[in-house]
C-alpha cells in the first residue's frame, strides 16, 4: 500500500495499526464480506495530480460557451455576487462543519442560520422559517404536503402560471400520496379566477400562485387569500426573493406560506445547482414545517444561544412519521443568501429589484417597436416578460444562440399553442448595450 | 455575539450596486408594492467581513478539529475541488434546454455522464440520474423508482422493510412515497434479524432498504439471501450509500442483489458539508428500472458522440428537483473520483476501516462495546459503563468539546444505549488518532474519579449547555424587526 | 368515587359513570423528560380503544397517546397547548388530556389497576 492523495499513513504506521489491532494485513479487514461477494471489476481510471486533474476540468469546462449574454431566467437569475460572498463563505470554519448537532461548538452556523431565518421572515413579512429546503421546485412541493397536513385535506390547486418545472417536482411528490392535483390553465398568463371558484372545495388543502409568475405578470392577488381562507384553504405563493425587494410581500397578501428558490441571492447560476429552497409561513404552522430549524435560547449563565429546535417534527426521531424526509438542506448556499442580503443591504434591496425593473421596461419598450412583436399586456411585469413573436420562437433562440445572445425561454414546450412566445429575462447585469444588441440581432433575425 | 440585525444603522450602506445606463421606467402601481422596505441589516462591507469572520471561529469544522461524527463520513475536503466548481460557475441550466442549446453545455453534460458512468462502476448499476439534491431526496427517488415499478407490472404493494438500526430517512422517504413500514429489530449478531425478515415477508412488500455496512459498522453476512429473499417475493432490494465509503473496490451492491442504491458525494466523495448542505445523491438503477427515471436524463448518442437531453418519457417517475442536481457538489466529486482514481478509492476504503479498527482495539478496555467483531469503517461503542457513574454519552461529547474534538454521533443507532459512533475516516492520521484515544481515555477515566464534574462542560466555548426546552417552548425562531 | 385504570403504553384513566377522563402517567412523563409540545384531538371525535388519541413531544422524543377507552372527544385540556411543561409536574392531576365519553365500561377489563401498574413498572 503506497501512501496517495489523503490518506496520510507512512508503512511503518500501518504495521503499527495493523499489530495492535492483532490482524497481519488490512485485507484480513475485510473477512466479514463473504469472499462470493467481492467485487471481481472495478475499472477506474488511474488517478493523477492535483494540477493534472485541474487541467483536466478545464478541459472539460471549455466545452461549454459559458459566455453567452443571458435573457434567459425560468427560476435561475443572472445576478451581481458581492465578492464577500465568496470569501466570507468560503471560510473553511463554514463549508467543512456539518449539521450543527452539538451547539456550543458549531455557534457560528447556527447564529448565521437563525439571521438567515430572520431574513427570510422580514423579506416575505411572515412569522416562521425553517434553515432551507433543497430549491424552490421542491420547496413548493414540500408547502403543499405541509398545507395537506395543517388541513387534514387532500386536494391541492395549484396555478398554471406557476413554473412549469416547479409544477413537474409537485406532481412527482403527490403521484404516490393520497392526493389530488388540479392544475387551473392560464387565462391570457393570469390566474383563471372563475375557474379557481369551481374548484375550491370543502378538501382543498391549498392554493398554490406565483408572482411574478411564468410569463414575468405581476398579479394583483388581492382578496385571494381571503377567498382561500373561506374554503377553510391555505394560500401558498412562490416568489423570487430579488423582487421582493419592492414587491408586496406574501405576508402582506395574507398567504400563509411563501416559498422560493435562493438562488437569487448570492449563489452561482452553476448549471442548476446547488441553490436553496426557502420556506416560511404563519406562526400557527410552525409544527408542520420541513426542515431543521434554529431556535433561540440561553445557556447555564443565562447567555443567548442558538439549538436545532423543533426537532420532534423531523425524521431522525419521529421517522415514518416525520413532517419530511429532509435531513442535509443547503445551509451553505443559505448562509450565501444572508451575506448576500447583509452586503447588498436594506435599501440595497429595494435599489437592485427597480434596477432590474427599469432594464427589463426599457428592453421591453424597445422590443415592442419591431414589426409583429406584440408584448403580453395583462398585467405589470417585473425583470420578464412574455413577446409575441411573428416566427416560432424556437427558431429565433437558435439564430440568436448561434450569435452568443441567449434571447429567452421558448414558452412552445411547456405551453401548447404558445410556440411564437418568448420570455424574455433582463436582469442588472444587462447592460443597455446588450440589450440593443439583442433587439437589433432579433429584428435580423425576424426579417430573415 | 450581537446579531447582525443589531449591529445595523439605519442609512448605512453596503456594497454599491452599478448604476442604470438605463431610463427610469414608469413606477409599478402602489397596490402591488410592499409597505415598506425588508428589515435587512444596513452595515459596511468591513463590519460584514468582521460579523461573518467572527461567527465562522465559533464553529468546530474539519479543517480545525478531528470530527469523527459517525455515519457523517467527514473526510478533509480537498482544496482543489472548490477550484473545480468555479469553473463552472456562469453556465445558466436553461441553455441546456433551449433549441441547439445542447452542443453549448457539452462540457458539463458530458462531466455528469463521466460521474454517472464511474458510479456505474463503483456501485455495480447500469444507469445513475444525478438529478437528487441529498442522501434523503435520492432515498425517495428510489422508493419513487420502485414504485413506478411495480405500477408497471400490475404489483399491488404497500409495505417497505427496513431494519431498526436504519437511518430516520429510510422509513421517512418510504412515507413519502406513499409506503407503510415494517420494522425488523437487530439480532444479537449486529445485523437485521434474518429469521424475523423471513417471517415478515410477503407479496405486498414493495422494498427493503439497507444500509451495507449498517449503522453499527458491520457488514451482513446474510446479505445475498436477504437479497433472493426479496427478489422471491418480487420485492426490490435498496442500498442506502451513506456507508459506502468502507468497500469501494471491495464490495459491488449490485453484485450482491441491489437493485436501486443512492451515493451521498459528501460524504464518500469528499464534497464539503457546508453546515448541514448542500450534499449530492445520485441513484443508480439496474436494467428493469432505467425506463422509470427522472428527467432531464442525459443520454449519449453513440452515433455523434454527442450528449442530449431526453425529457419525454411517458414512463419516468416525471422530476425530483429543479435542474440536473447540485451541479457544483457534482462537480467536486467527479474532481476527487478523477484525481484519486481505481487505486486511490481502494485505499479510501482500506484505511477507512483500518481507523475505525484501530481506534476500536484501542478503546474496547474502557467503553462497552455491545458488538465486538470487526467493524468496518465505523465504531459503535456505548457510554453503558460511564452511565452507572450517572456520566451520559452526551457528557463525554462535552468533554471532548472542551478538549477541541468534535464529538462522535451519539444516541445513535437508537438501539444501542448511550450510543458513541465513531467515523475516523481515511484522512486523519495515527498521531491524531492516538491523541483522540488518549482523550477518550481521559474521559473513561474521569467518568470513574470525578463523574460530577461532567455536568459543567463544556466550559472553552463561547456558551454553555444550552436550554433546549426552552428553545422548544418559546419557538423563538427569527428576530422581530 | 373514581377509579383509575393504567395501560401498558402508560396512559391512564379515571372513570366516574360515562365520564372517562385520560392522560399520561408520571412515570411516561417522567421517561419523556421535560414535555414541549401536547397535541390534543378535536371534541367531539370518536376514538376506538388502543388507536391514537393525541399526542406528545419532548426535545428529543415524539410519542403517541393511545385511548384508554373507546369513546367520544367531550373535553379536552387546553391549558396544555401553552403550558406543556404541567405534564412534568402533575402528570396524573392537573395535566389530564382528554374526557372521553366512556363508550363500553366492559373496556376497563383490559386495563390494569394502580398495583397491577405499579408492578408493571418494576418488571420494566
Amino acid at each position: 500500500m503506497n501512501t496517495s492523495h489523503y490518506c496520510p499513513h507512512t508503512p511503518e504506521e500501518i504495521q503499527e495499526m495493523l499489530a495492535a489491532i492483532g490482524v497481519s494485513s488490512v485485507e484480513e479487514l475485510f473477512a466479514p464480506i463473504p469472499a462470493e461477494l467481492r467485487c471481481s471489476t472495478f475499472n477506474l481510471p488511474a488517478g493523477m495530480s492535483e494540477f493534472e486533474t485541474f487541467a483536466k476540468l478545464q478541459a472539460v469546462a471549455a466545452d461549454n460557451s459559458q459566455n453567452l449574454s443571458l435573457f434567459i431566467g425560468g427560476g435561475f437569475y443572472d445576478h451581481i455576487i458581492p465578492a464577500a460572498v465568496d470569501h466570507l463563505s468560503g471560510r473553511a470554519e463554514f463549508y467543512t462543519a456539518y449539521t450543527p448537532y452539538q451547539p456550543e461548538c458549531s455557534q457560528g452556523t447556527l447564529q448565521a442560520l437563525f439571521e438567515y431565518q430572520t431574513a427570510i421572515c422580514r423579506l416575505t413579512g411572515l412569522d416562521v422559517s425553517n434553515a432551507s429546503l433543497y430549491d424552490g421546485a421542491t420547496g413548493l412541493a414540500e408547502a403543499a404536503l405541509m398545507a395537506m397536513r395543517a388541513t387534514n385535506r387532500t386536494k391541492v390547486i395549484v396555478d398554471g402560471c406557476v413554473s412549469p418545472i416547479a409544477r413537474q417536482v409537485l406532481a412527482t411528490y403527490l403521484s404516490n400520496q393520497d392526493a389530488e392535483l388540479v392544475e387551473l390553465p392560464p387565462l391570457d398568463g393570469l390566474l383563471n379566477r372563475a375557474e379557481l371558484a369551481k374548484q375550491l372545495d370543502a378538501n382543498t388543502a391549498a392554493v398554490l400562485v406565483q408572482y411574478p409568475n411564468v410569463f414575468g405578470c405581476v398579479e394583483d392577488f388581492s382578496g385571494l387569500a381571503d377567498q382561500a381562507h373561506a374554503a377553510g384553504a391555505l394560500l401558498v405563493t412562490a416568489v423570487y426573493p430579488v423582487a421582493l425587494g419592492i414587491l408586496k410581500t406574501p405576508g402582506e397578501l395574507g398567504a400563509d406560506i411563501a416559498v422560493g428558490d435562493g438562488q437569487s441571492l448570492g449563489n452561482p447560476l452553476s448549471f442548476g445547482g446547488p441553490s436553496f429552497g426557502f420556506i416560511a409561513a404563519k406562526k400557527a404552522h410552525i409544527r408542520n414545517m420541513p426542515g431543521r430549524i434554529v431556535g433561540e435560547t440561553v445557556d447555564k449563565n443565562g447567555k443567548r444561544g442558538f439549538v436545532l429546535t423543533l426537532q420532534a417534527r423531523e425524521q431522525h426521531i419521529k421517522r415514518h412519521k416525520a413532517t419530511s424526509n429532509i435531513c442535509s438542506n443547503q445551509s451553505l448556499c443559505a448562509l450565501r443568501g444572508l451575506i448576500f442580503l447583509g452586503a447588498i443591504g436594506k435599501q440595497g434591496l429595494a435599489d437592485l429589484a427597480r434596477l432590474n425593473y427599469d432594464k427589463a421596461e426599457y428592453a421591453k419598450s424597445c422590443l415592442s417597436t419591431l414589426p409583429g412583436v406584440t408584448v403580453l399586456q395583462t398585467a405589470p411585469t417585473f425583470n420578464e416578460f412574455t413577446v409575441s413573436l411573428p416566427k416560432p420562437a424556437d427558431q429565433v433562440v437558435e439564430a440568436l444562440l448561434k450569435k452568443g445572445i441567449a434571447a429567452g425561454l421558448p414558452l412552445g414546450r411547456f405551453y401548447a399553442g404558445s410556440e411564437n412566445m418568448l420570455v424574455v429575462t433582463v436582469t442588472e447585469k444587462r447592460s443597455k448595450k446588450e440589450i440593443d444588441l439583442l433587439v437589433k440581432e432579433l429584428e435580423v433575425v425576424l426579417c430573415n | 455575539m450581537q446579531l447582525i440585525y443589531e449591529k445595523s444603522v439605519n442609512g448605512r450602506r453596503g456594497v454599491m450596486l452599478p448604476a442604470s445606463d438605463v431610463p427610469a421606467a414608469v413606477a409599478l402601481p402602489q397596490n402591488l408594492l410592499r409597505s415598506e422596505s425588508a428589515g435587512l441589516p444596513e452595515l459596511s462591507e468591513l463590519d460584514l467581513v468582521r460579523h461573518f469572520t467572527n461567527l465562522s471561529r465559533r464553529n468546530f469544522s474539519v479543517d480545525t478539529n478531528f470530527y469523527p461524527l459517525g455515519s457523517c463520513t467527514m473526510k478533509y475536503n480537498a482544496k482543489v475541488l472548490e477550484n473545480a466548481a468555479n469553473l463552472f460557475a456562469p453556465l445558466h441550466p436553461m441553455t441546456a434546454l433551449l433549441p441547439g442549446g445542447e452542443e453549448l453545455c457539452q462540457g458539463s453534460l458530458g462531466m455528469l455522464y463521466d460521474l454517472g458512468q464511474m458510479l456505474v462502476d463503483i456501485t455495480g448499476m447500469d444507469e445513475v440520474t444525478t438529478q437528487p439534491l441529498a442522501g434523503a431526496h435520492g432515498e425517495m427517488t428510489g422508493m419513487l423508482l420502485v414504485a413506478a415499478y411495480h405500477k408497471a407490472k400490475g404489483n399491488k404493494k404497500k409495505y417497505v422493510v427496513v431494519p431498526d438500526s436504519s437511518h430516520g430517512t429510510n422509513p421517512a422517504s418510504a412515507a413519502m412515497v406513499g409506503y407503510e413500514i415494517i420494522t425488523i429489530p437487530t439480532a444479537p449478531y449486529g445485523d437485521m434479524d434474518l429469521e424475523l425478515f423471513k417471517q415478515a415477508m410477503n407479496g405486498e412488500v414493495a422494498a427493503v432498504m439497507m444500509t451495507c455496512p449498517n449503522t453499527l459498522g458491520l457488514f451482513n453476512p446474510y446479505i445475498k439471501e436477504i437479497a433472493d429473499i426479496a427478489h422471491s417475493h418480487d420485492a426490490l432490494m435498496y442500498y442506502d450509500g451513506a456507508n459506502l465509503n468502507a468497500i469501494m473496490g471491495k464490495v459491488r451492491p449490485g453484485d450482491v442483489g441491489f437493485d436501486v442504491v443512492h451515493v451521498n458525494l459528501h460524504k464518500t466523495f469528499g464534497t464539503p458539508h457546508g453546515g448541514g448542505g448542500p450534499g449530492s445523491g445520485p441513484v443508480g438503477v439496474k436494467k428493469s428500472l432505467i425506463p422509470f427515471l427522472p428527467m432531464p436524463r442525459i443520454i449519449h448518442d453513440e452515433v455523434s458522440g454527442k450528449l442530449e437531453i431526453q425529457t419525454d418519457n411517458p414512463l419516468s417517475i416525471g422530476r425530483t428537483a429543479n435542474f440536473f442536481g447540485n451541479f457544483g457538489v457534482m462537480v467536486k466529486a467527479y474532481t476527487y473520483m478523477i484525481m484519486l482514481g481505481r487505486e486511490g478509492l481502494i485505499q479510501v476504503s482500506e484505511q477507512a476501516v483500518l481507523n475505525a479498527n484501530y481506534i476500536k482495539e484501542k478503546l474496547k478496555g474502557y467503553f462497552d462495546l455491545p458488538y465486538s467483531q470487526t467493524c468496518m469503517h465505523e465504531v459503535v461503542f456505548s457510554a453503558s459503563k460511564q452511565l452507572a457513574q450517572g456520566v451520559h454519552a452526551i457528557d463525554i461529547a462535552k468533554f471532548l468539546i472542551d478538549k477541541g474534538y468534535h464529538p462522535p454521533t451519539v444516541y445513535f443507532p437508537m438501539i444501542v444505549k448511550e450510543a458513541i459512533m465513531i467515523e475516523p475516516t481515511e484522512t486523519e492520521s495515527k498521531a491524531t488518532m492516538d491523541a483522540f484515544i488518549e482523550v477518550m481515555i481521559e474521559a473513561a477515566q474521569q467518568a470513574e474519579s470525578d463523574p460530577d464534574s461532567f455536568a459543567a462542560m463544556p466550559v472553552t466555548m463561547p456558551v454553555t449547555r444550552l436550554d433546549e426546552t426552552r428553545a422548544a417552548r418559546s419557538q423563538t425562531v427569527c428576530c422581530l424587526g | 368515587m373514581s377509579e383509575i385504570y393504567f395501560t401498558k403504553e402508560h396512559e391512564w384513566v379515571k372513570v366516574s359513570g360515562t365520564s372517562a377522563v385520560c392522560g399520561i402517567s408520571d412515570h411516561a412523563a417522567h421517561e419523556l423528560g421535560d414535555i414541549t409540545f401536547v397535541e390534543l384531538p378535536a371534541v367531539g371525535k370518536q376514538v376506538k380503544q388502543f388507536e391514537v388519541l393525541a399526542a406528545i413531544e419532548s426535545v428529543k422524543a415524539a410519542s403517541d397517546i393511545y385511548a384508554p377507552v373507546s369513546g367520544k372527544v367531550v373535553k379536552v385540556n387546553s391549558e396544555l397547548e401553552d403550558a406543556p411543561e404541567k405534564v412534568n409536574e402533575s402528570a396524573e392531576e392537573a395535566a389530564w388530556m382528554v374526557e372521553l365519553e366512556l363508550a363500553d365500561a366492559g373496556e376497563l377489563a383490559a386495563l390494569m389497576t394502580k398495583v397491577q401498574y405499579d408492578e408493571y413498572l418494576k418488571s420494566l
